[in-house]
């Protein structure tokens, strides 16, 4: 089925399936309940779970198939969300152009950073493309952003202002990001019982492009464009004394997952249209490199799940305060109640970041597959215990007759 | 002329942390052959070691003291540091005020202690291991620490000043004839560069006059045929580590008065200490520390008013410029040699 | 006038000279060993003709064209295969992958984004590939991890991955170091049966004497960077300074 293998066909249905019905699958708890405050189906975690789906797919290309780690990817994010609003501003608030004007510059720019730092593979690459991000975060911050040639707007971050010129803007279009009409912030409710479902447009168009950028990343996984990439992660050496030269191929995959990159900064900004500096520091690039790793850096679903956990965790756990965990830890007695709250205090709300690193310390040391390997573990356990039972059923049907 | 030497000696104290970083990057890179992305948290560690001195020296008795009254005519909390109390107040005093310098004694088994257990305990396991996860994995201690230290101290800078005696500046230039109150230079940088100096020497001085350093340069070379000598280099692997992380944290101790620091400090440093090490060759130790005092001058002179309105923001872009040109022209940096990373 | 011409060839490294005028001829669709003692400049000999080491002075010539300066990649475009001393071949791709790649390479490439098994066009890569595993016997292992077969498996599939691009000139590093006798004899008969059947020039460096005398018609012996005597086998084995050089050192 669309040229894949029935495998991938299933997978994809899944995450199709797992994008559509986002609003219910986060939702499970009513939002009268105490633990309403772990759902996570409202519209601006919901985007960001696919935006930054889209994010580590894109960047999963890169890594997961050729092995290449780039450090510097959130330029590419940066520069598709600065292209996105600069659409906005010059021709209105319809976010199409602003899209692909996003996917194009980034896939520009992942191109002129690509043809320097290929040129090096291993660790220069990855300290390459880390100084080249955070080139591009310095001068979006700084150097491109003076009262002569003001592209980024510095630390106030660039927004659309009443005197844009906005060419194409019409009085009935809605003042905010739109797609022909419908706006991004349009959010059907929906009450059952005690929940309170939100369908939103901004979400649908997210999930919508996710969706079509999954299947092209299973696509490219499965050509022999693929395997080439998969070929110079395994042997560079006999790549080499293959008569092949690498580098159009790496050049491809930084640029193919440049603009993945670019595409998820467009997305960021039509849902919010303001671009700032900040996307393109070091720690967003290494916030992708963290969900890739923990999703399963090479596997087809592996970032999409590493992303989704990621920022859960990051928009939940930052909200949990010493007042909630006296709330949890109450039917304990006092003195056990006041340790548990101190043990757990230091990795929640601010400490969010100490239980990622301490997270991804233990993915790396333990799991380097990541999620996709953990899972596959579990998996293999159970089969296997069921192989030796049936095996024992055999030994003991086939000893029997002896007796 | 004047104003050269100015920039070059304003550059001197980012170029010594960038050289002392550098160094110790490279030292690690070259004898385990594990890039530590964790190497700026040691930076880190150190200069929160100052902090750490500072605040245990500051340790008070509260005395209340019925002679006084406050504004609300309640007695008077007195607050008296336990080193008062035990070296009689003057130089008790004089021990805080010092309490950044005292930190040196106290960094050094600080940070061998850390680098010790960073590399026993963890690093040692991914000898073995892709480069990009011996990458991944200092990453993500360089976070934990990172957030440890956030936890503990807050996210805010920590002022700690250098002791009363070596605050101020000098005049540099009128003792060298130039003219009065053009080259004006504090006594801390100009310690700070010395200091930086000197370890830098005797990193060098042990590893080229000493056996010990002997056989590490051996290693660095070749490693293989430096075990099948019989010599257990994993042991002396180790103490490099130590004396790389004792490094990092010295150069870190010592910038407090300069910078006040604060948890991220390290990471903000570390990844100019990169640029530093692949423009100065990877795997070269003389190549690291040329570079960083260079890119710490040149970082200098870009910031001077003349530099920043004639390009605006070049300060903040000069080092990754060079360093994207020095690459294309000289693939392996200044003094990289053939072979070290090639794949 | 052979297929690969080294002429003058002269190396230093630092005080150590590697080599010092090397002249070699291997003559088109014979089979060459170059042996010599530990240190004698083998090694240094084969980067050089691969073009890895450019030497100080001399010149290497493959039909006509020099080598010296070429990327690799270049160099097997030319028609040179190398196989190394441990075998380098895809880990983490199937046996058939591992196959499937070379073919692909010597097409032009695979900058295709269809699924494989669904495309006519690559329907017969496939077809290629399956069709070298079956002359190497390994058809029914073709969906095997290549990383975990044994030593001289792999070195057979590396071989094979070689021949797939139909070279001119194939370079082999000490093909069977490391390898138990059964495995080493496999890869002797695989060699034959290779050198026999196709067009196809041989140069192999060797340590295992076994193996250089059951296969090779021409020997060079290398000594302190220098070709000795270049002679055949039943005559190099009586040569009294080969015997001195070598042979006397290793018994």
């Amino acid at each position: 089925m669309l040229g894949l293998t029935k495998k991938d066909f299933n997978l994809l249905l899944i995450v199709v399936a797992l994008a559509l019905l986002a609003p219910f699958i986060l939702n499970p708890f009513p939002s009268s309940s105490g633990m309403a405050q772990f759902n996570a189906g409202y519209p601006d975690l919901m985007q960001k779970f696919v935006i930054f789906g889209i994010f580590a797919i894109g960047f999963n290309i890169l890594f997961g198939l050729t092995g290449y780690l780039s450090f510097g990817h959130a330029a590419f994010l940066g520069v598709g969300s600065y292209s996105c609003v600069w659409m906005f501003k010059l021709l209105g608030y319809n976010v199409l152009p602003g899209i692909l004007l996003s996917v194009l510059t980034s896939g520009i720019f992942a191109y002129l950073i690509g043809i320097v730092s290929l040129r090096r593979s291993g660790i220069y690459f990855s300290i390459l493309t880390l100084a080249f991000a955070q080139m591009s975060f310095a001068l979006a911050y700084s150097v491109l952003s003076n009262p002569k040639f003001n592209l980024t707007n510095g630390e106030t971050g660039l927004q659309v202002y009443a005197d844009d010129p906005q060419i194409f803007h019409s009085a009935s279009a809605p003042d905010l990001p739109h797609l022909f009409g419908l706006s991004m912030r349009a959010t059907e409710k929906l009450q059952i019982g005690g929940w309170e479902f939100q369908f939103n447009a901004g979400y649908y168009l997210c999930a919508i492009i996710m969706i079509v950028m999954f299947y092209l990343s299973i696509r490219i996984f499965r050509s022999p464009f693929g395997m080439m990439l998969r070929a110079i992660k395994s042997n560079n050496t006999r790549m080499n004394y293959t008569g092949l030269n690498a580098r159009p191929y790496t050049l491809a995959a930084f640029v193919i997952s440049g603009m993945y990159a670019g595409l998820a900064g467009g997305l960021l900004s039509a849902m919010d249209p303001l671009a700032g500096a900040e996307r393109m520091q070091w720690t967003a690039s290494g916030e992708v490199v963290l969900m890739t790793i923990l999703g399963g850096a090479g596997t087809l679903i592996g970032p999409v799940l590493g992303s989704g956990l990621i920022k859960y965790f990051e928009n939940i756990f930052s909200k949990i305060n010493s007042t909630v965990l006296h709330n949890w830890f109450s039917f304990l007695p006092d003195g056990l109640e006041d340790l548990m709250v101190t043990l757990i205090y230091p990795f929640v709300g601010k400490g969010w970041h100490l239980t990622l690193g301490v997270m991804f310390m233990l993915i790396v040391i333990f799991l380097p597959g990541g999620l996709v390997e953990g899972g596959q573990r579990i998996k293999r356990l159970f089969t296997r215990k069921k192989a030796s039972d049936t095996a024992e059923d055999e030994t003991a049907k086939s000893t029997t007759p002896a007796e | 002329m004047d104003a050269i030497i100015l920039q070059t000696l304003n550059g001197l104290d980012k170029g010594s942390a960038y050289a002392l970083i550098a160094l110790g990057l490279t030292l690690i890179f070259g004898t385990l052959g594990v890039v530590n992305f964790a190497h700026g948290a040691l930076f880190m560690i150190g200069a929160f070691c100052a902090v750490f001195l500072q605040r245990i020296l500051s340790l008070s008795t509260i005395t209340i003291d019925e002679t006084q009254k406050d504004f609300l005519g309640n007695p008077l909390k007195v607050e008296t540091p336990y080193v008062h109390n035990w070296f009689g107040p003057e130089t008790g005093s004089l021990i805080i005020d010092w309490s950044v310098p005292l930190a040196i004694f106290f960094a050094i088994p600080v940070m061998i202690a850390v680098g010790f257990i960073m590399e026993r305990g963890l690093i040692k396991h991914f000898y073995k291991r892709p480069h990009a996860d011996q990458i991944l994995v200092t990453f993500g201690l360089a976070i934990v620490l990172q957030e440890i230290i956030k936890y503990f101290y807050g996210a805010n800078p920590i002022p700690t000043p250098a002791p009363d005696a070596l605050k101020g500046a000098a005049d540099f230039g009128a003792l060298f004839g130039f003219d009065p109150n053009v080259i004006i230079y504090p006594y801390w940088r100009l310690i700070y560069f010395c200091f930086a100096a000197l370890i830098i020497g005797a990193v060098f001085a042990f590893l080229q006059f000493t056996t010990f350093g002997m056989v590490v340069r051996a290693g660095m070379a070749d490693r293989e045929t430096v075990g099948l000598l019989g010599i257990d280099i994993d042991k002396r692997f180790t103490i490099m580590f130590g004396i790389a992380a004792a490094v990092a944290g010295l150069a870190g101790v010592m910038y407090t008065p300069i910078n006040p620091p604060n948890y991220h400090m390290g990471m903000d440093f570390l990844v100019l200490s990169f640029v530093v090490v692949v423009v100065g060759g990877m795997g070269s130790l003389p190549g690291a520390v040329a570079a960083g005092f260079l890119l710490g001058i040149l970082e200098s002179f870009a910031s001077t008013t003349w530099a920043t309105t004639t390009i605006p923001g070049i300060n903040q872009i000069i080092i990754y410029l060079v360093a994207i040109i020095i690459l294309l022209t000289r693939p392996r940096g200044l003094m990289g040699k053939k072979g070290v990373m090639e794949d | 006038m052979g297929i690969l011409e080294v002429k003058n060839v002269n190396k230093r490294f630092g005080g150590l000279q590697a080599l010092g005028d090397v002249n070699l001829s291997v003559q088109e669709n014979s089979v060459h060993a170059i042996i010599g003692p530990n240190g004698a400049g083998k090694s240094t000999l084969l980067n050089v003709l691969i073009g890895k080491l450019i030497p100080d002075t001399g010149s290497v010539m493959f039909d006509g064209q020099s080598v010296l300066g070429r990327k690799p990649y270049e160099i097997c475009q030319m028609g040179i295969s190398r196989v190394f001393q441990t075998p380098e071949i895809f880990g983490e791709l199937s046996v058939l992958e591992n196959m499937m790649i070379p073919i692909f390479a010597k097409r032009d490439g695979a900058f295709r984004m269809h699924a494989i098994e669904n495309s006519s066009n690559e329907k017969t890569i496939i077809e290629q590939a399956e069709h070298m595993l079956e002359s190497l016997n390994m058809a029914d292992q073709r969906h095997d991890n290549s990383a975990s077969m044994s030593r001289g498996n792999k070195r057979r599939l590396e071989i094979g991955m070689c021949l797939s691009q139909n070279p001119r000139l194939l370079l082999l590093d000490e093909p069977t170091a490391g390898m138990a006798r059964a495995d080493t004899n496999n890869t002797i008969d695989l060699l034959k049966q290779i050198s026999d059947e196709r067009d196809i020039t041989i140069a192999i460096i060797e340590h295992d004497m076994h193996v250089v005398f059951s296969l090779a018609q021409r020997i060079t012996v290398l000594a302190q960077g220098t070709p000795l005597v270049e002679d055949t086998p039943d005559n190099i084995k009586g040569h009294p300074k080969v015997r001195e050089a070598y042979l006397g050192e290793s018994a």
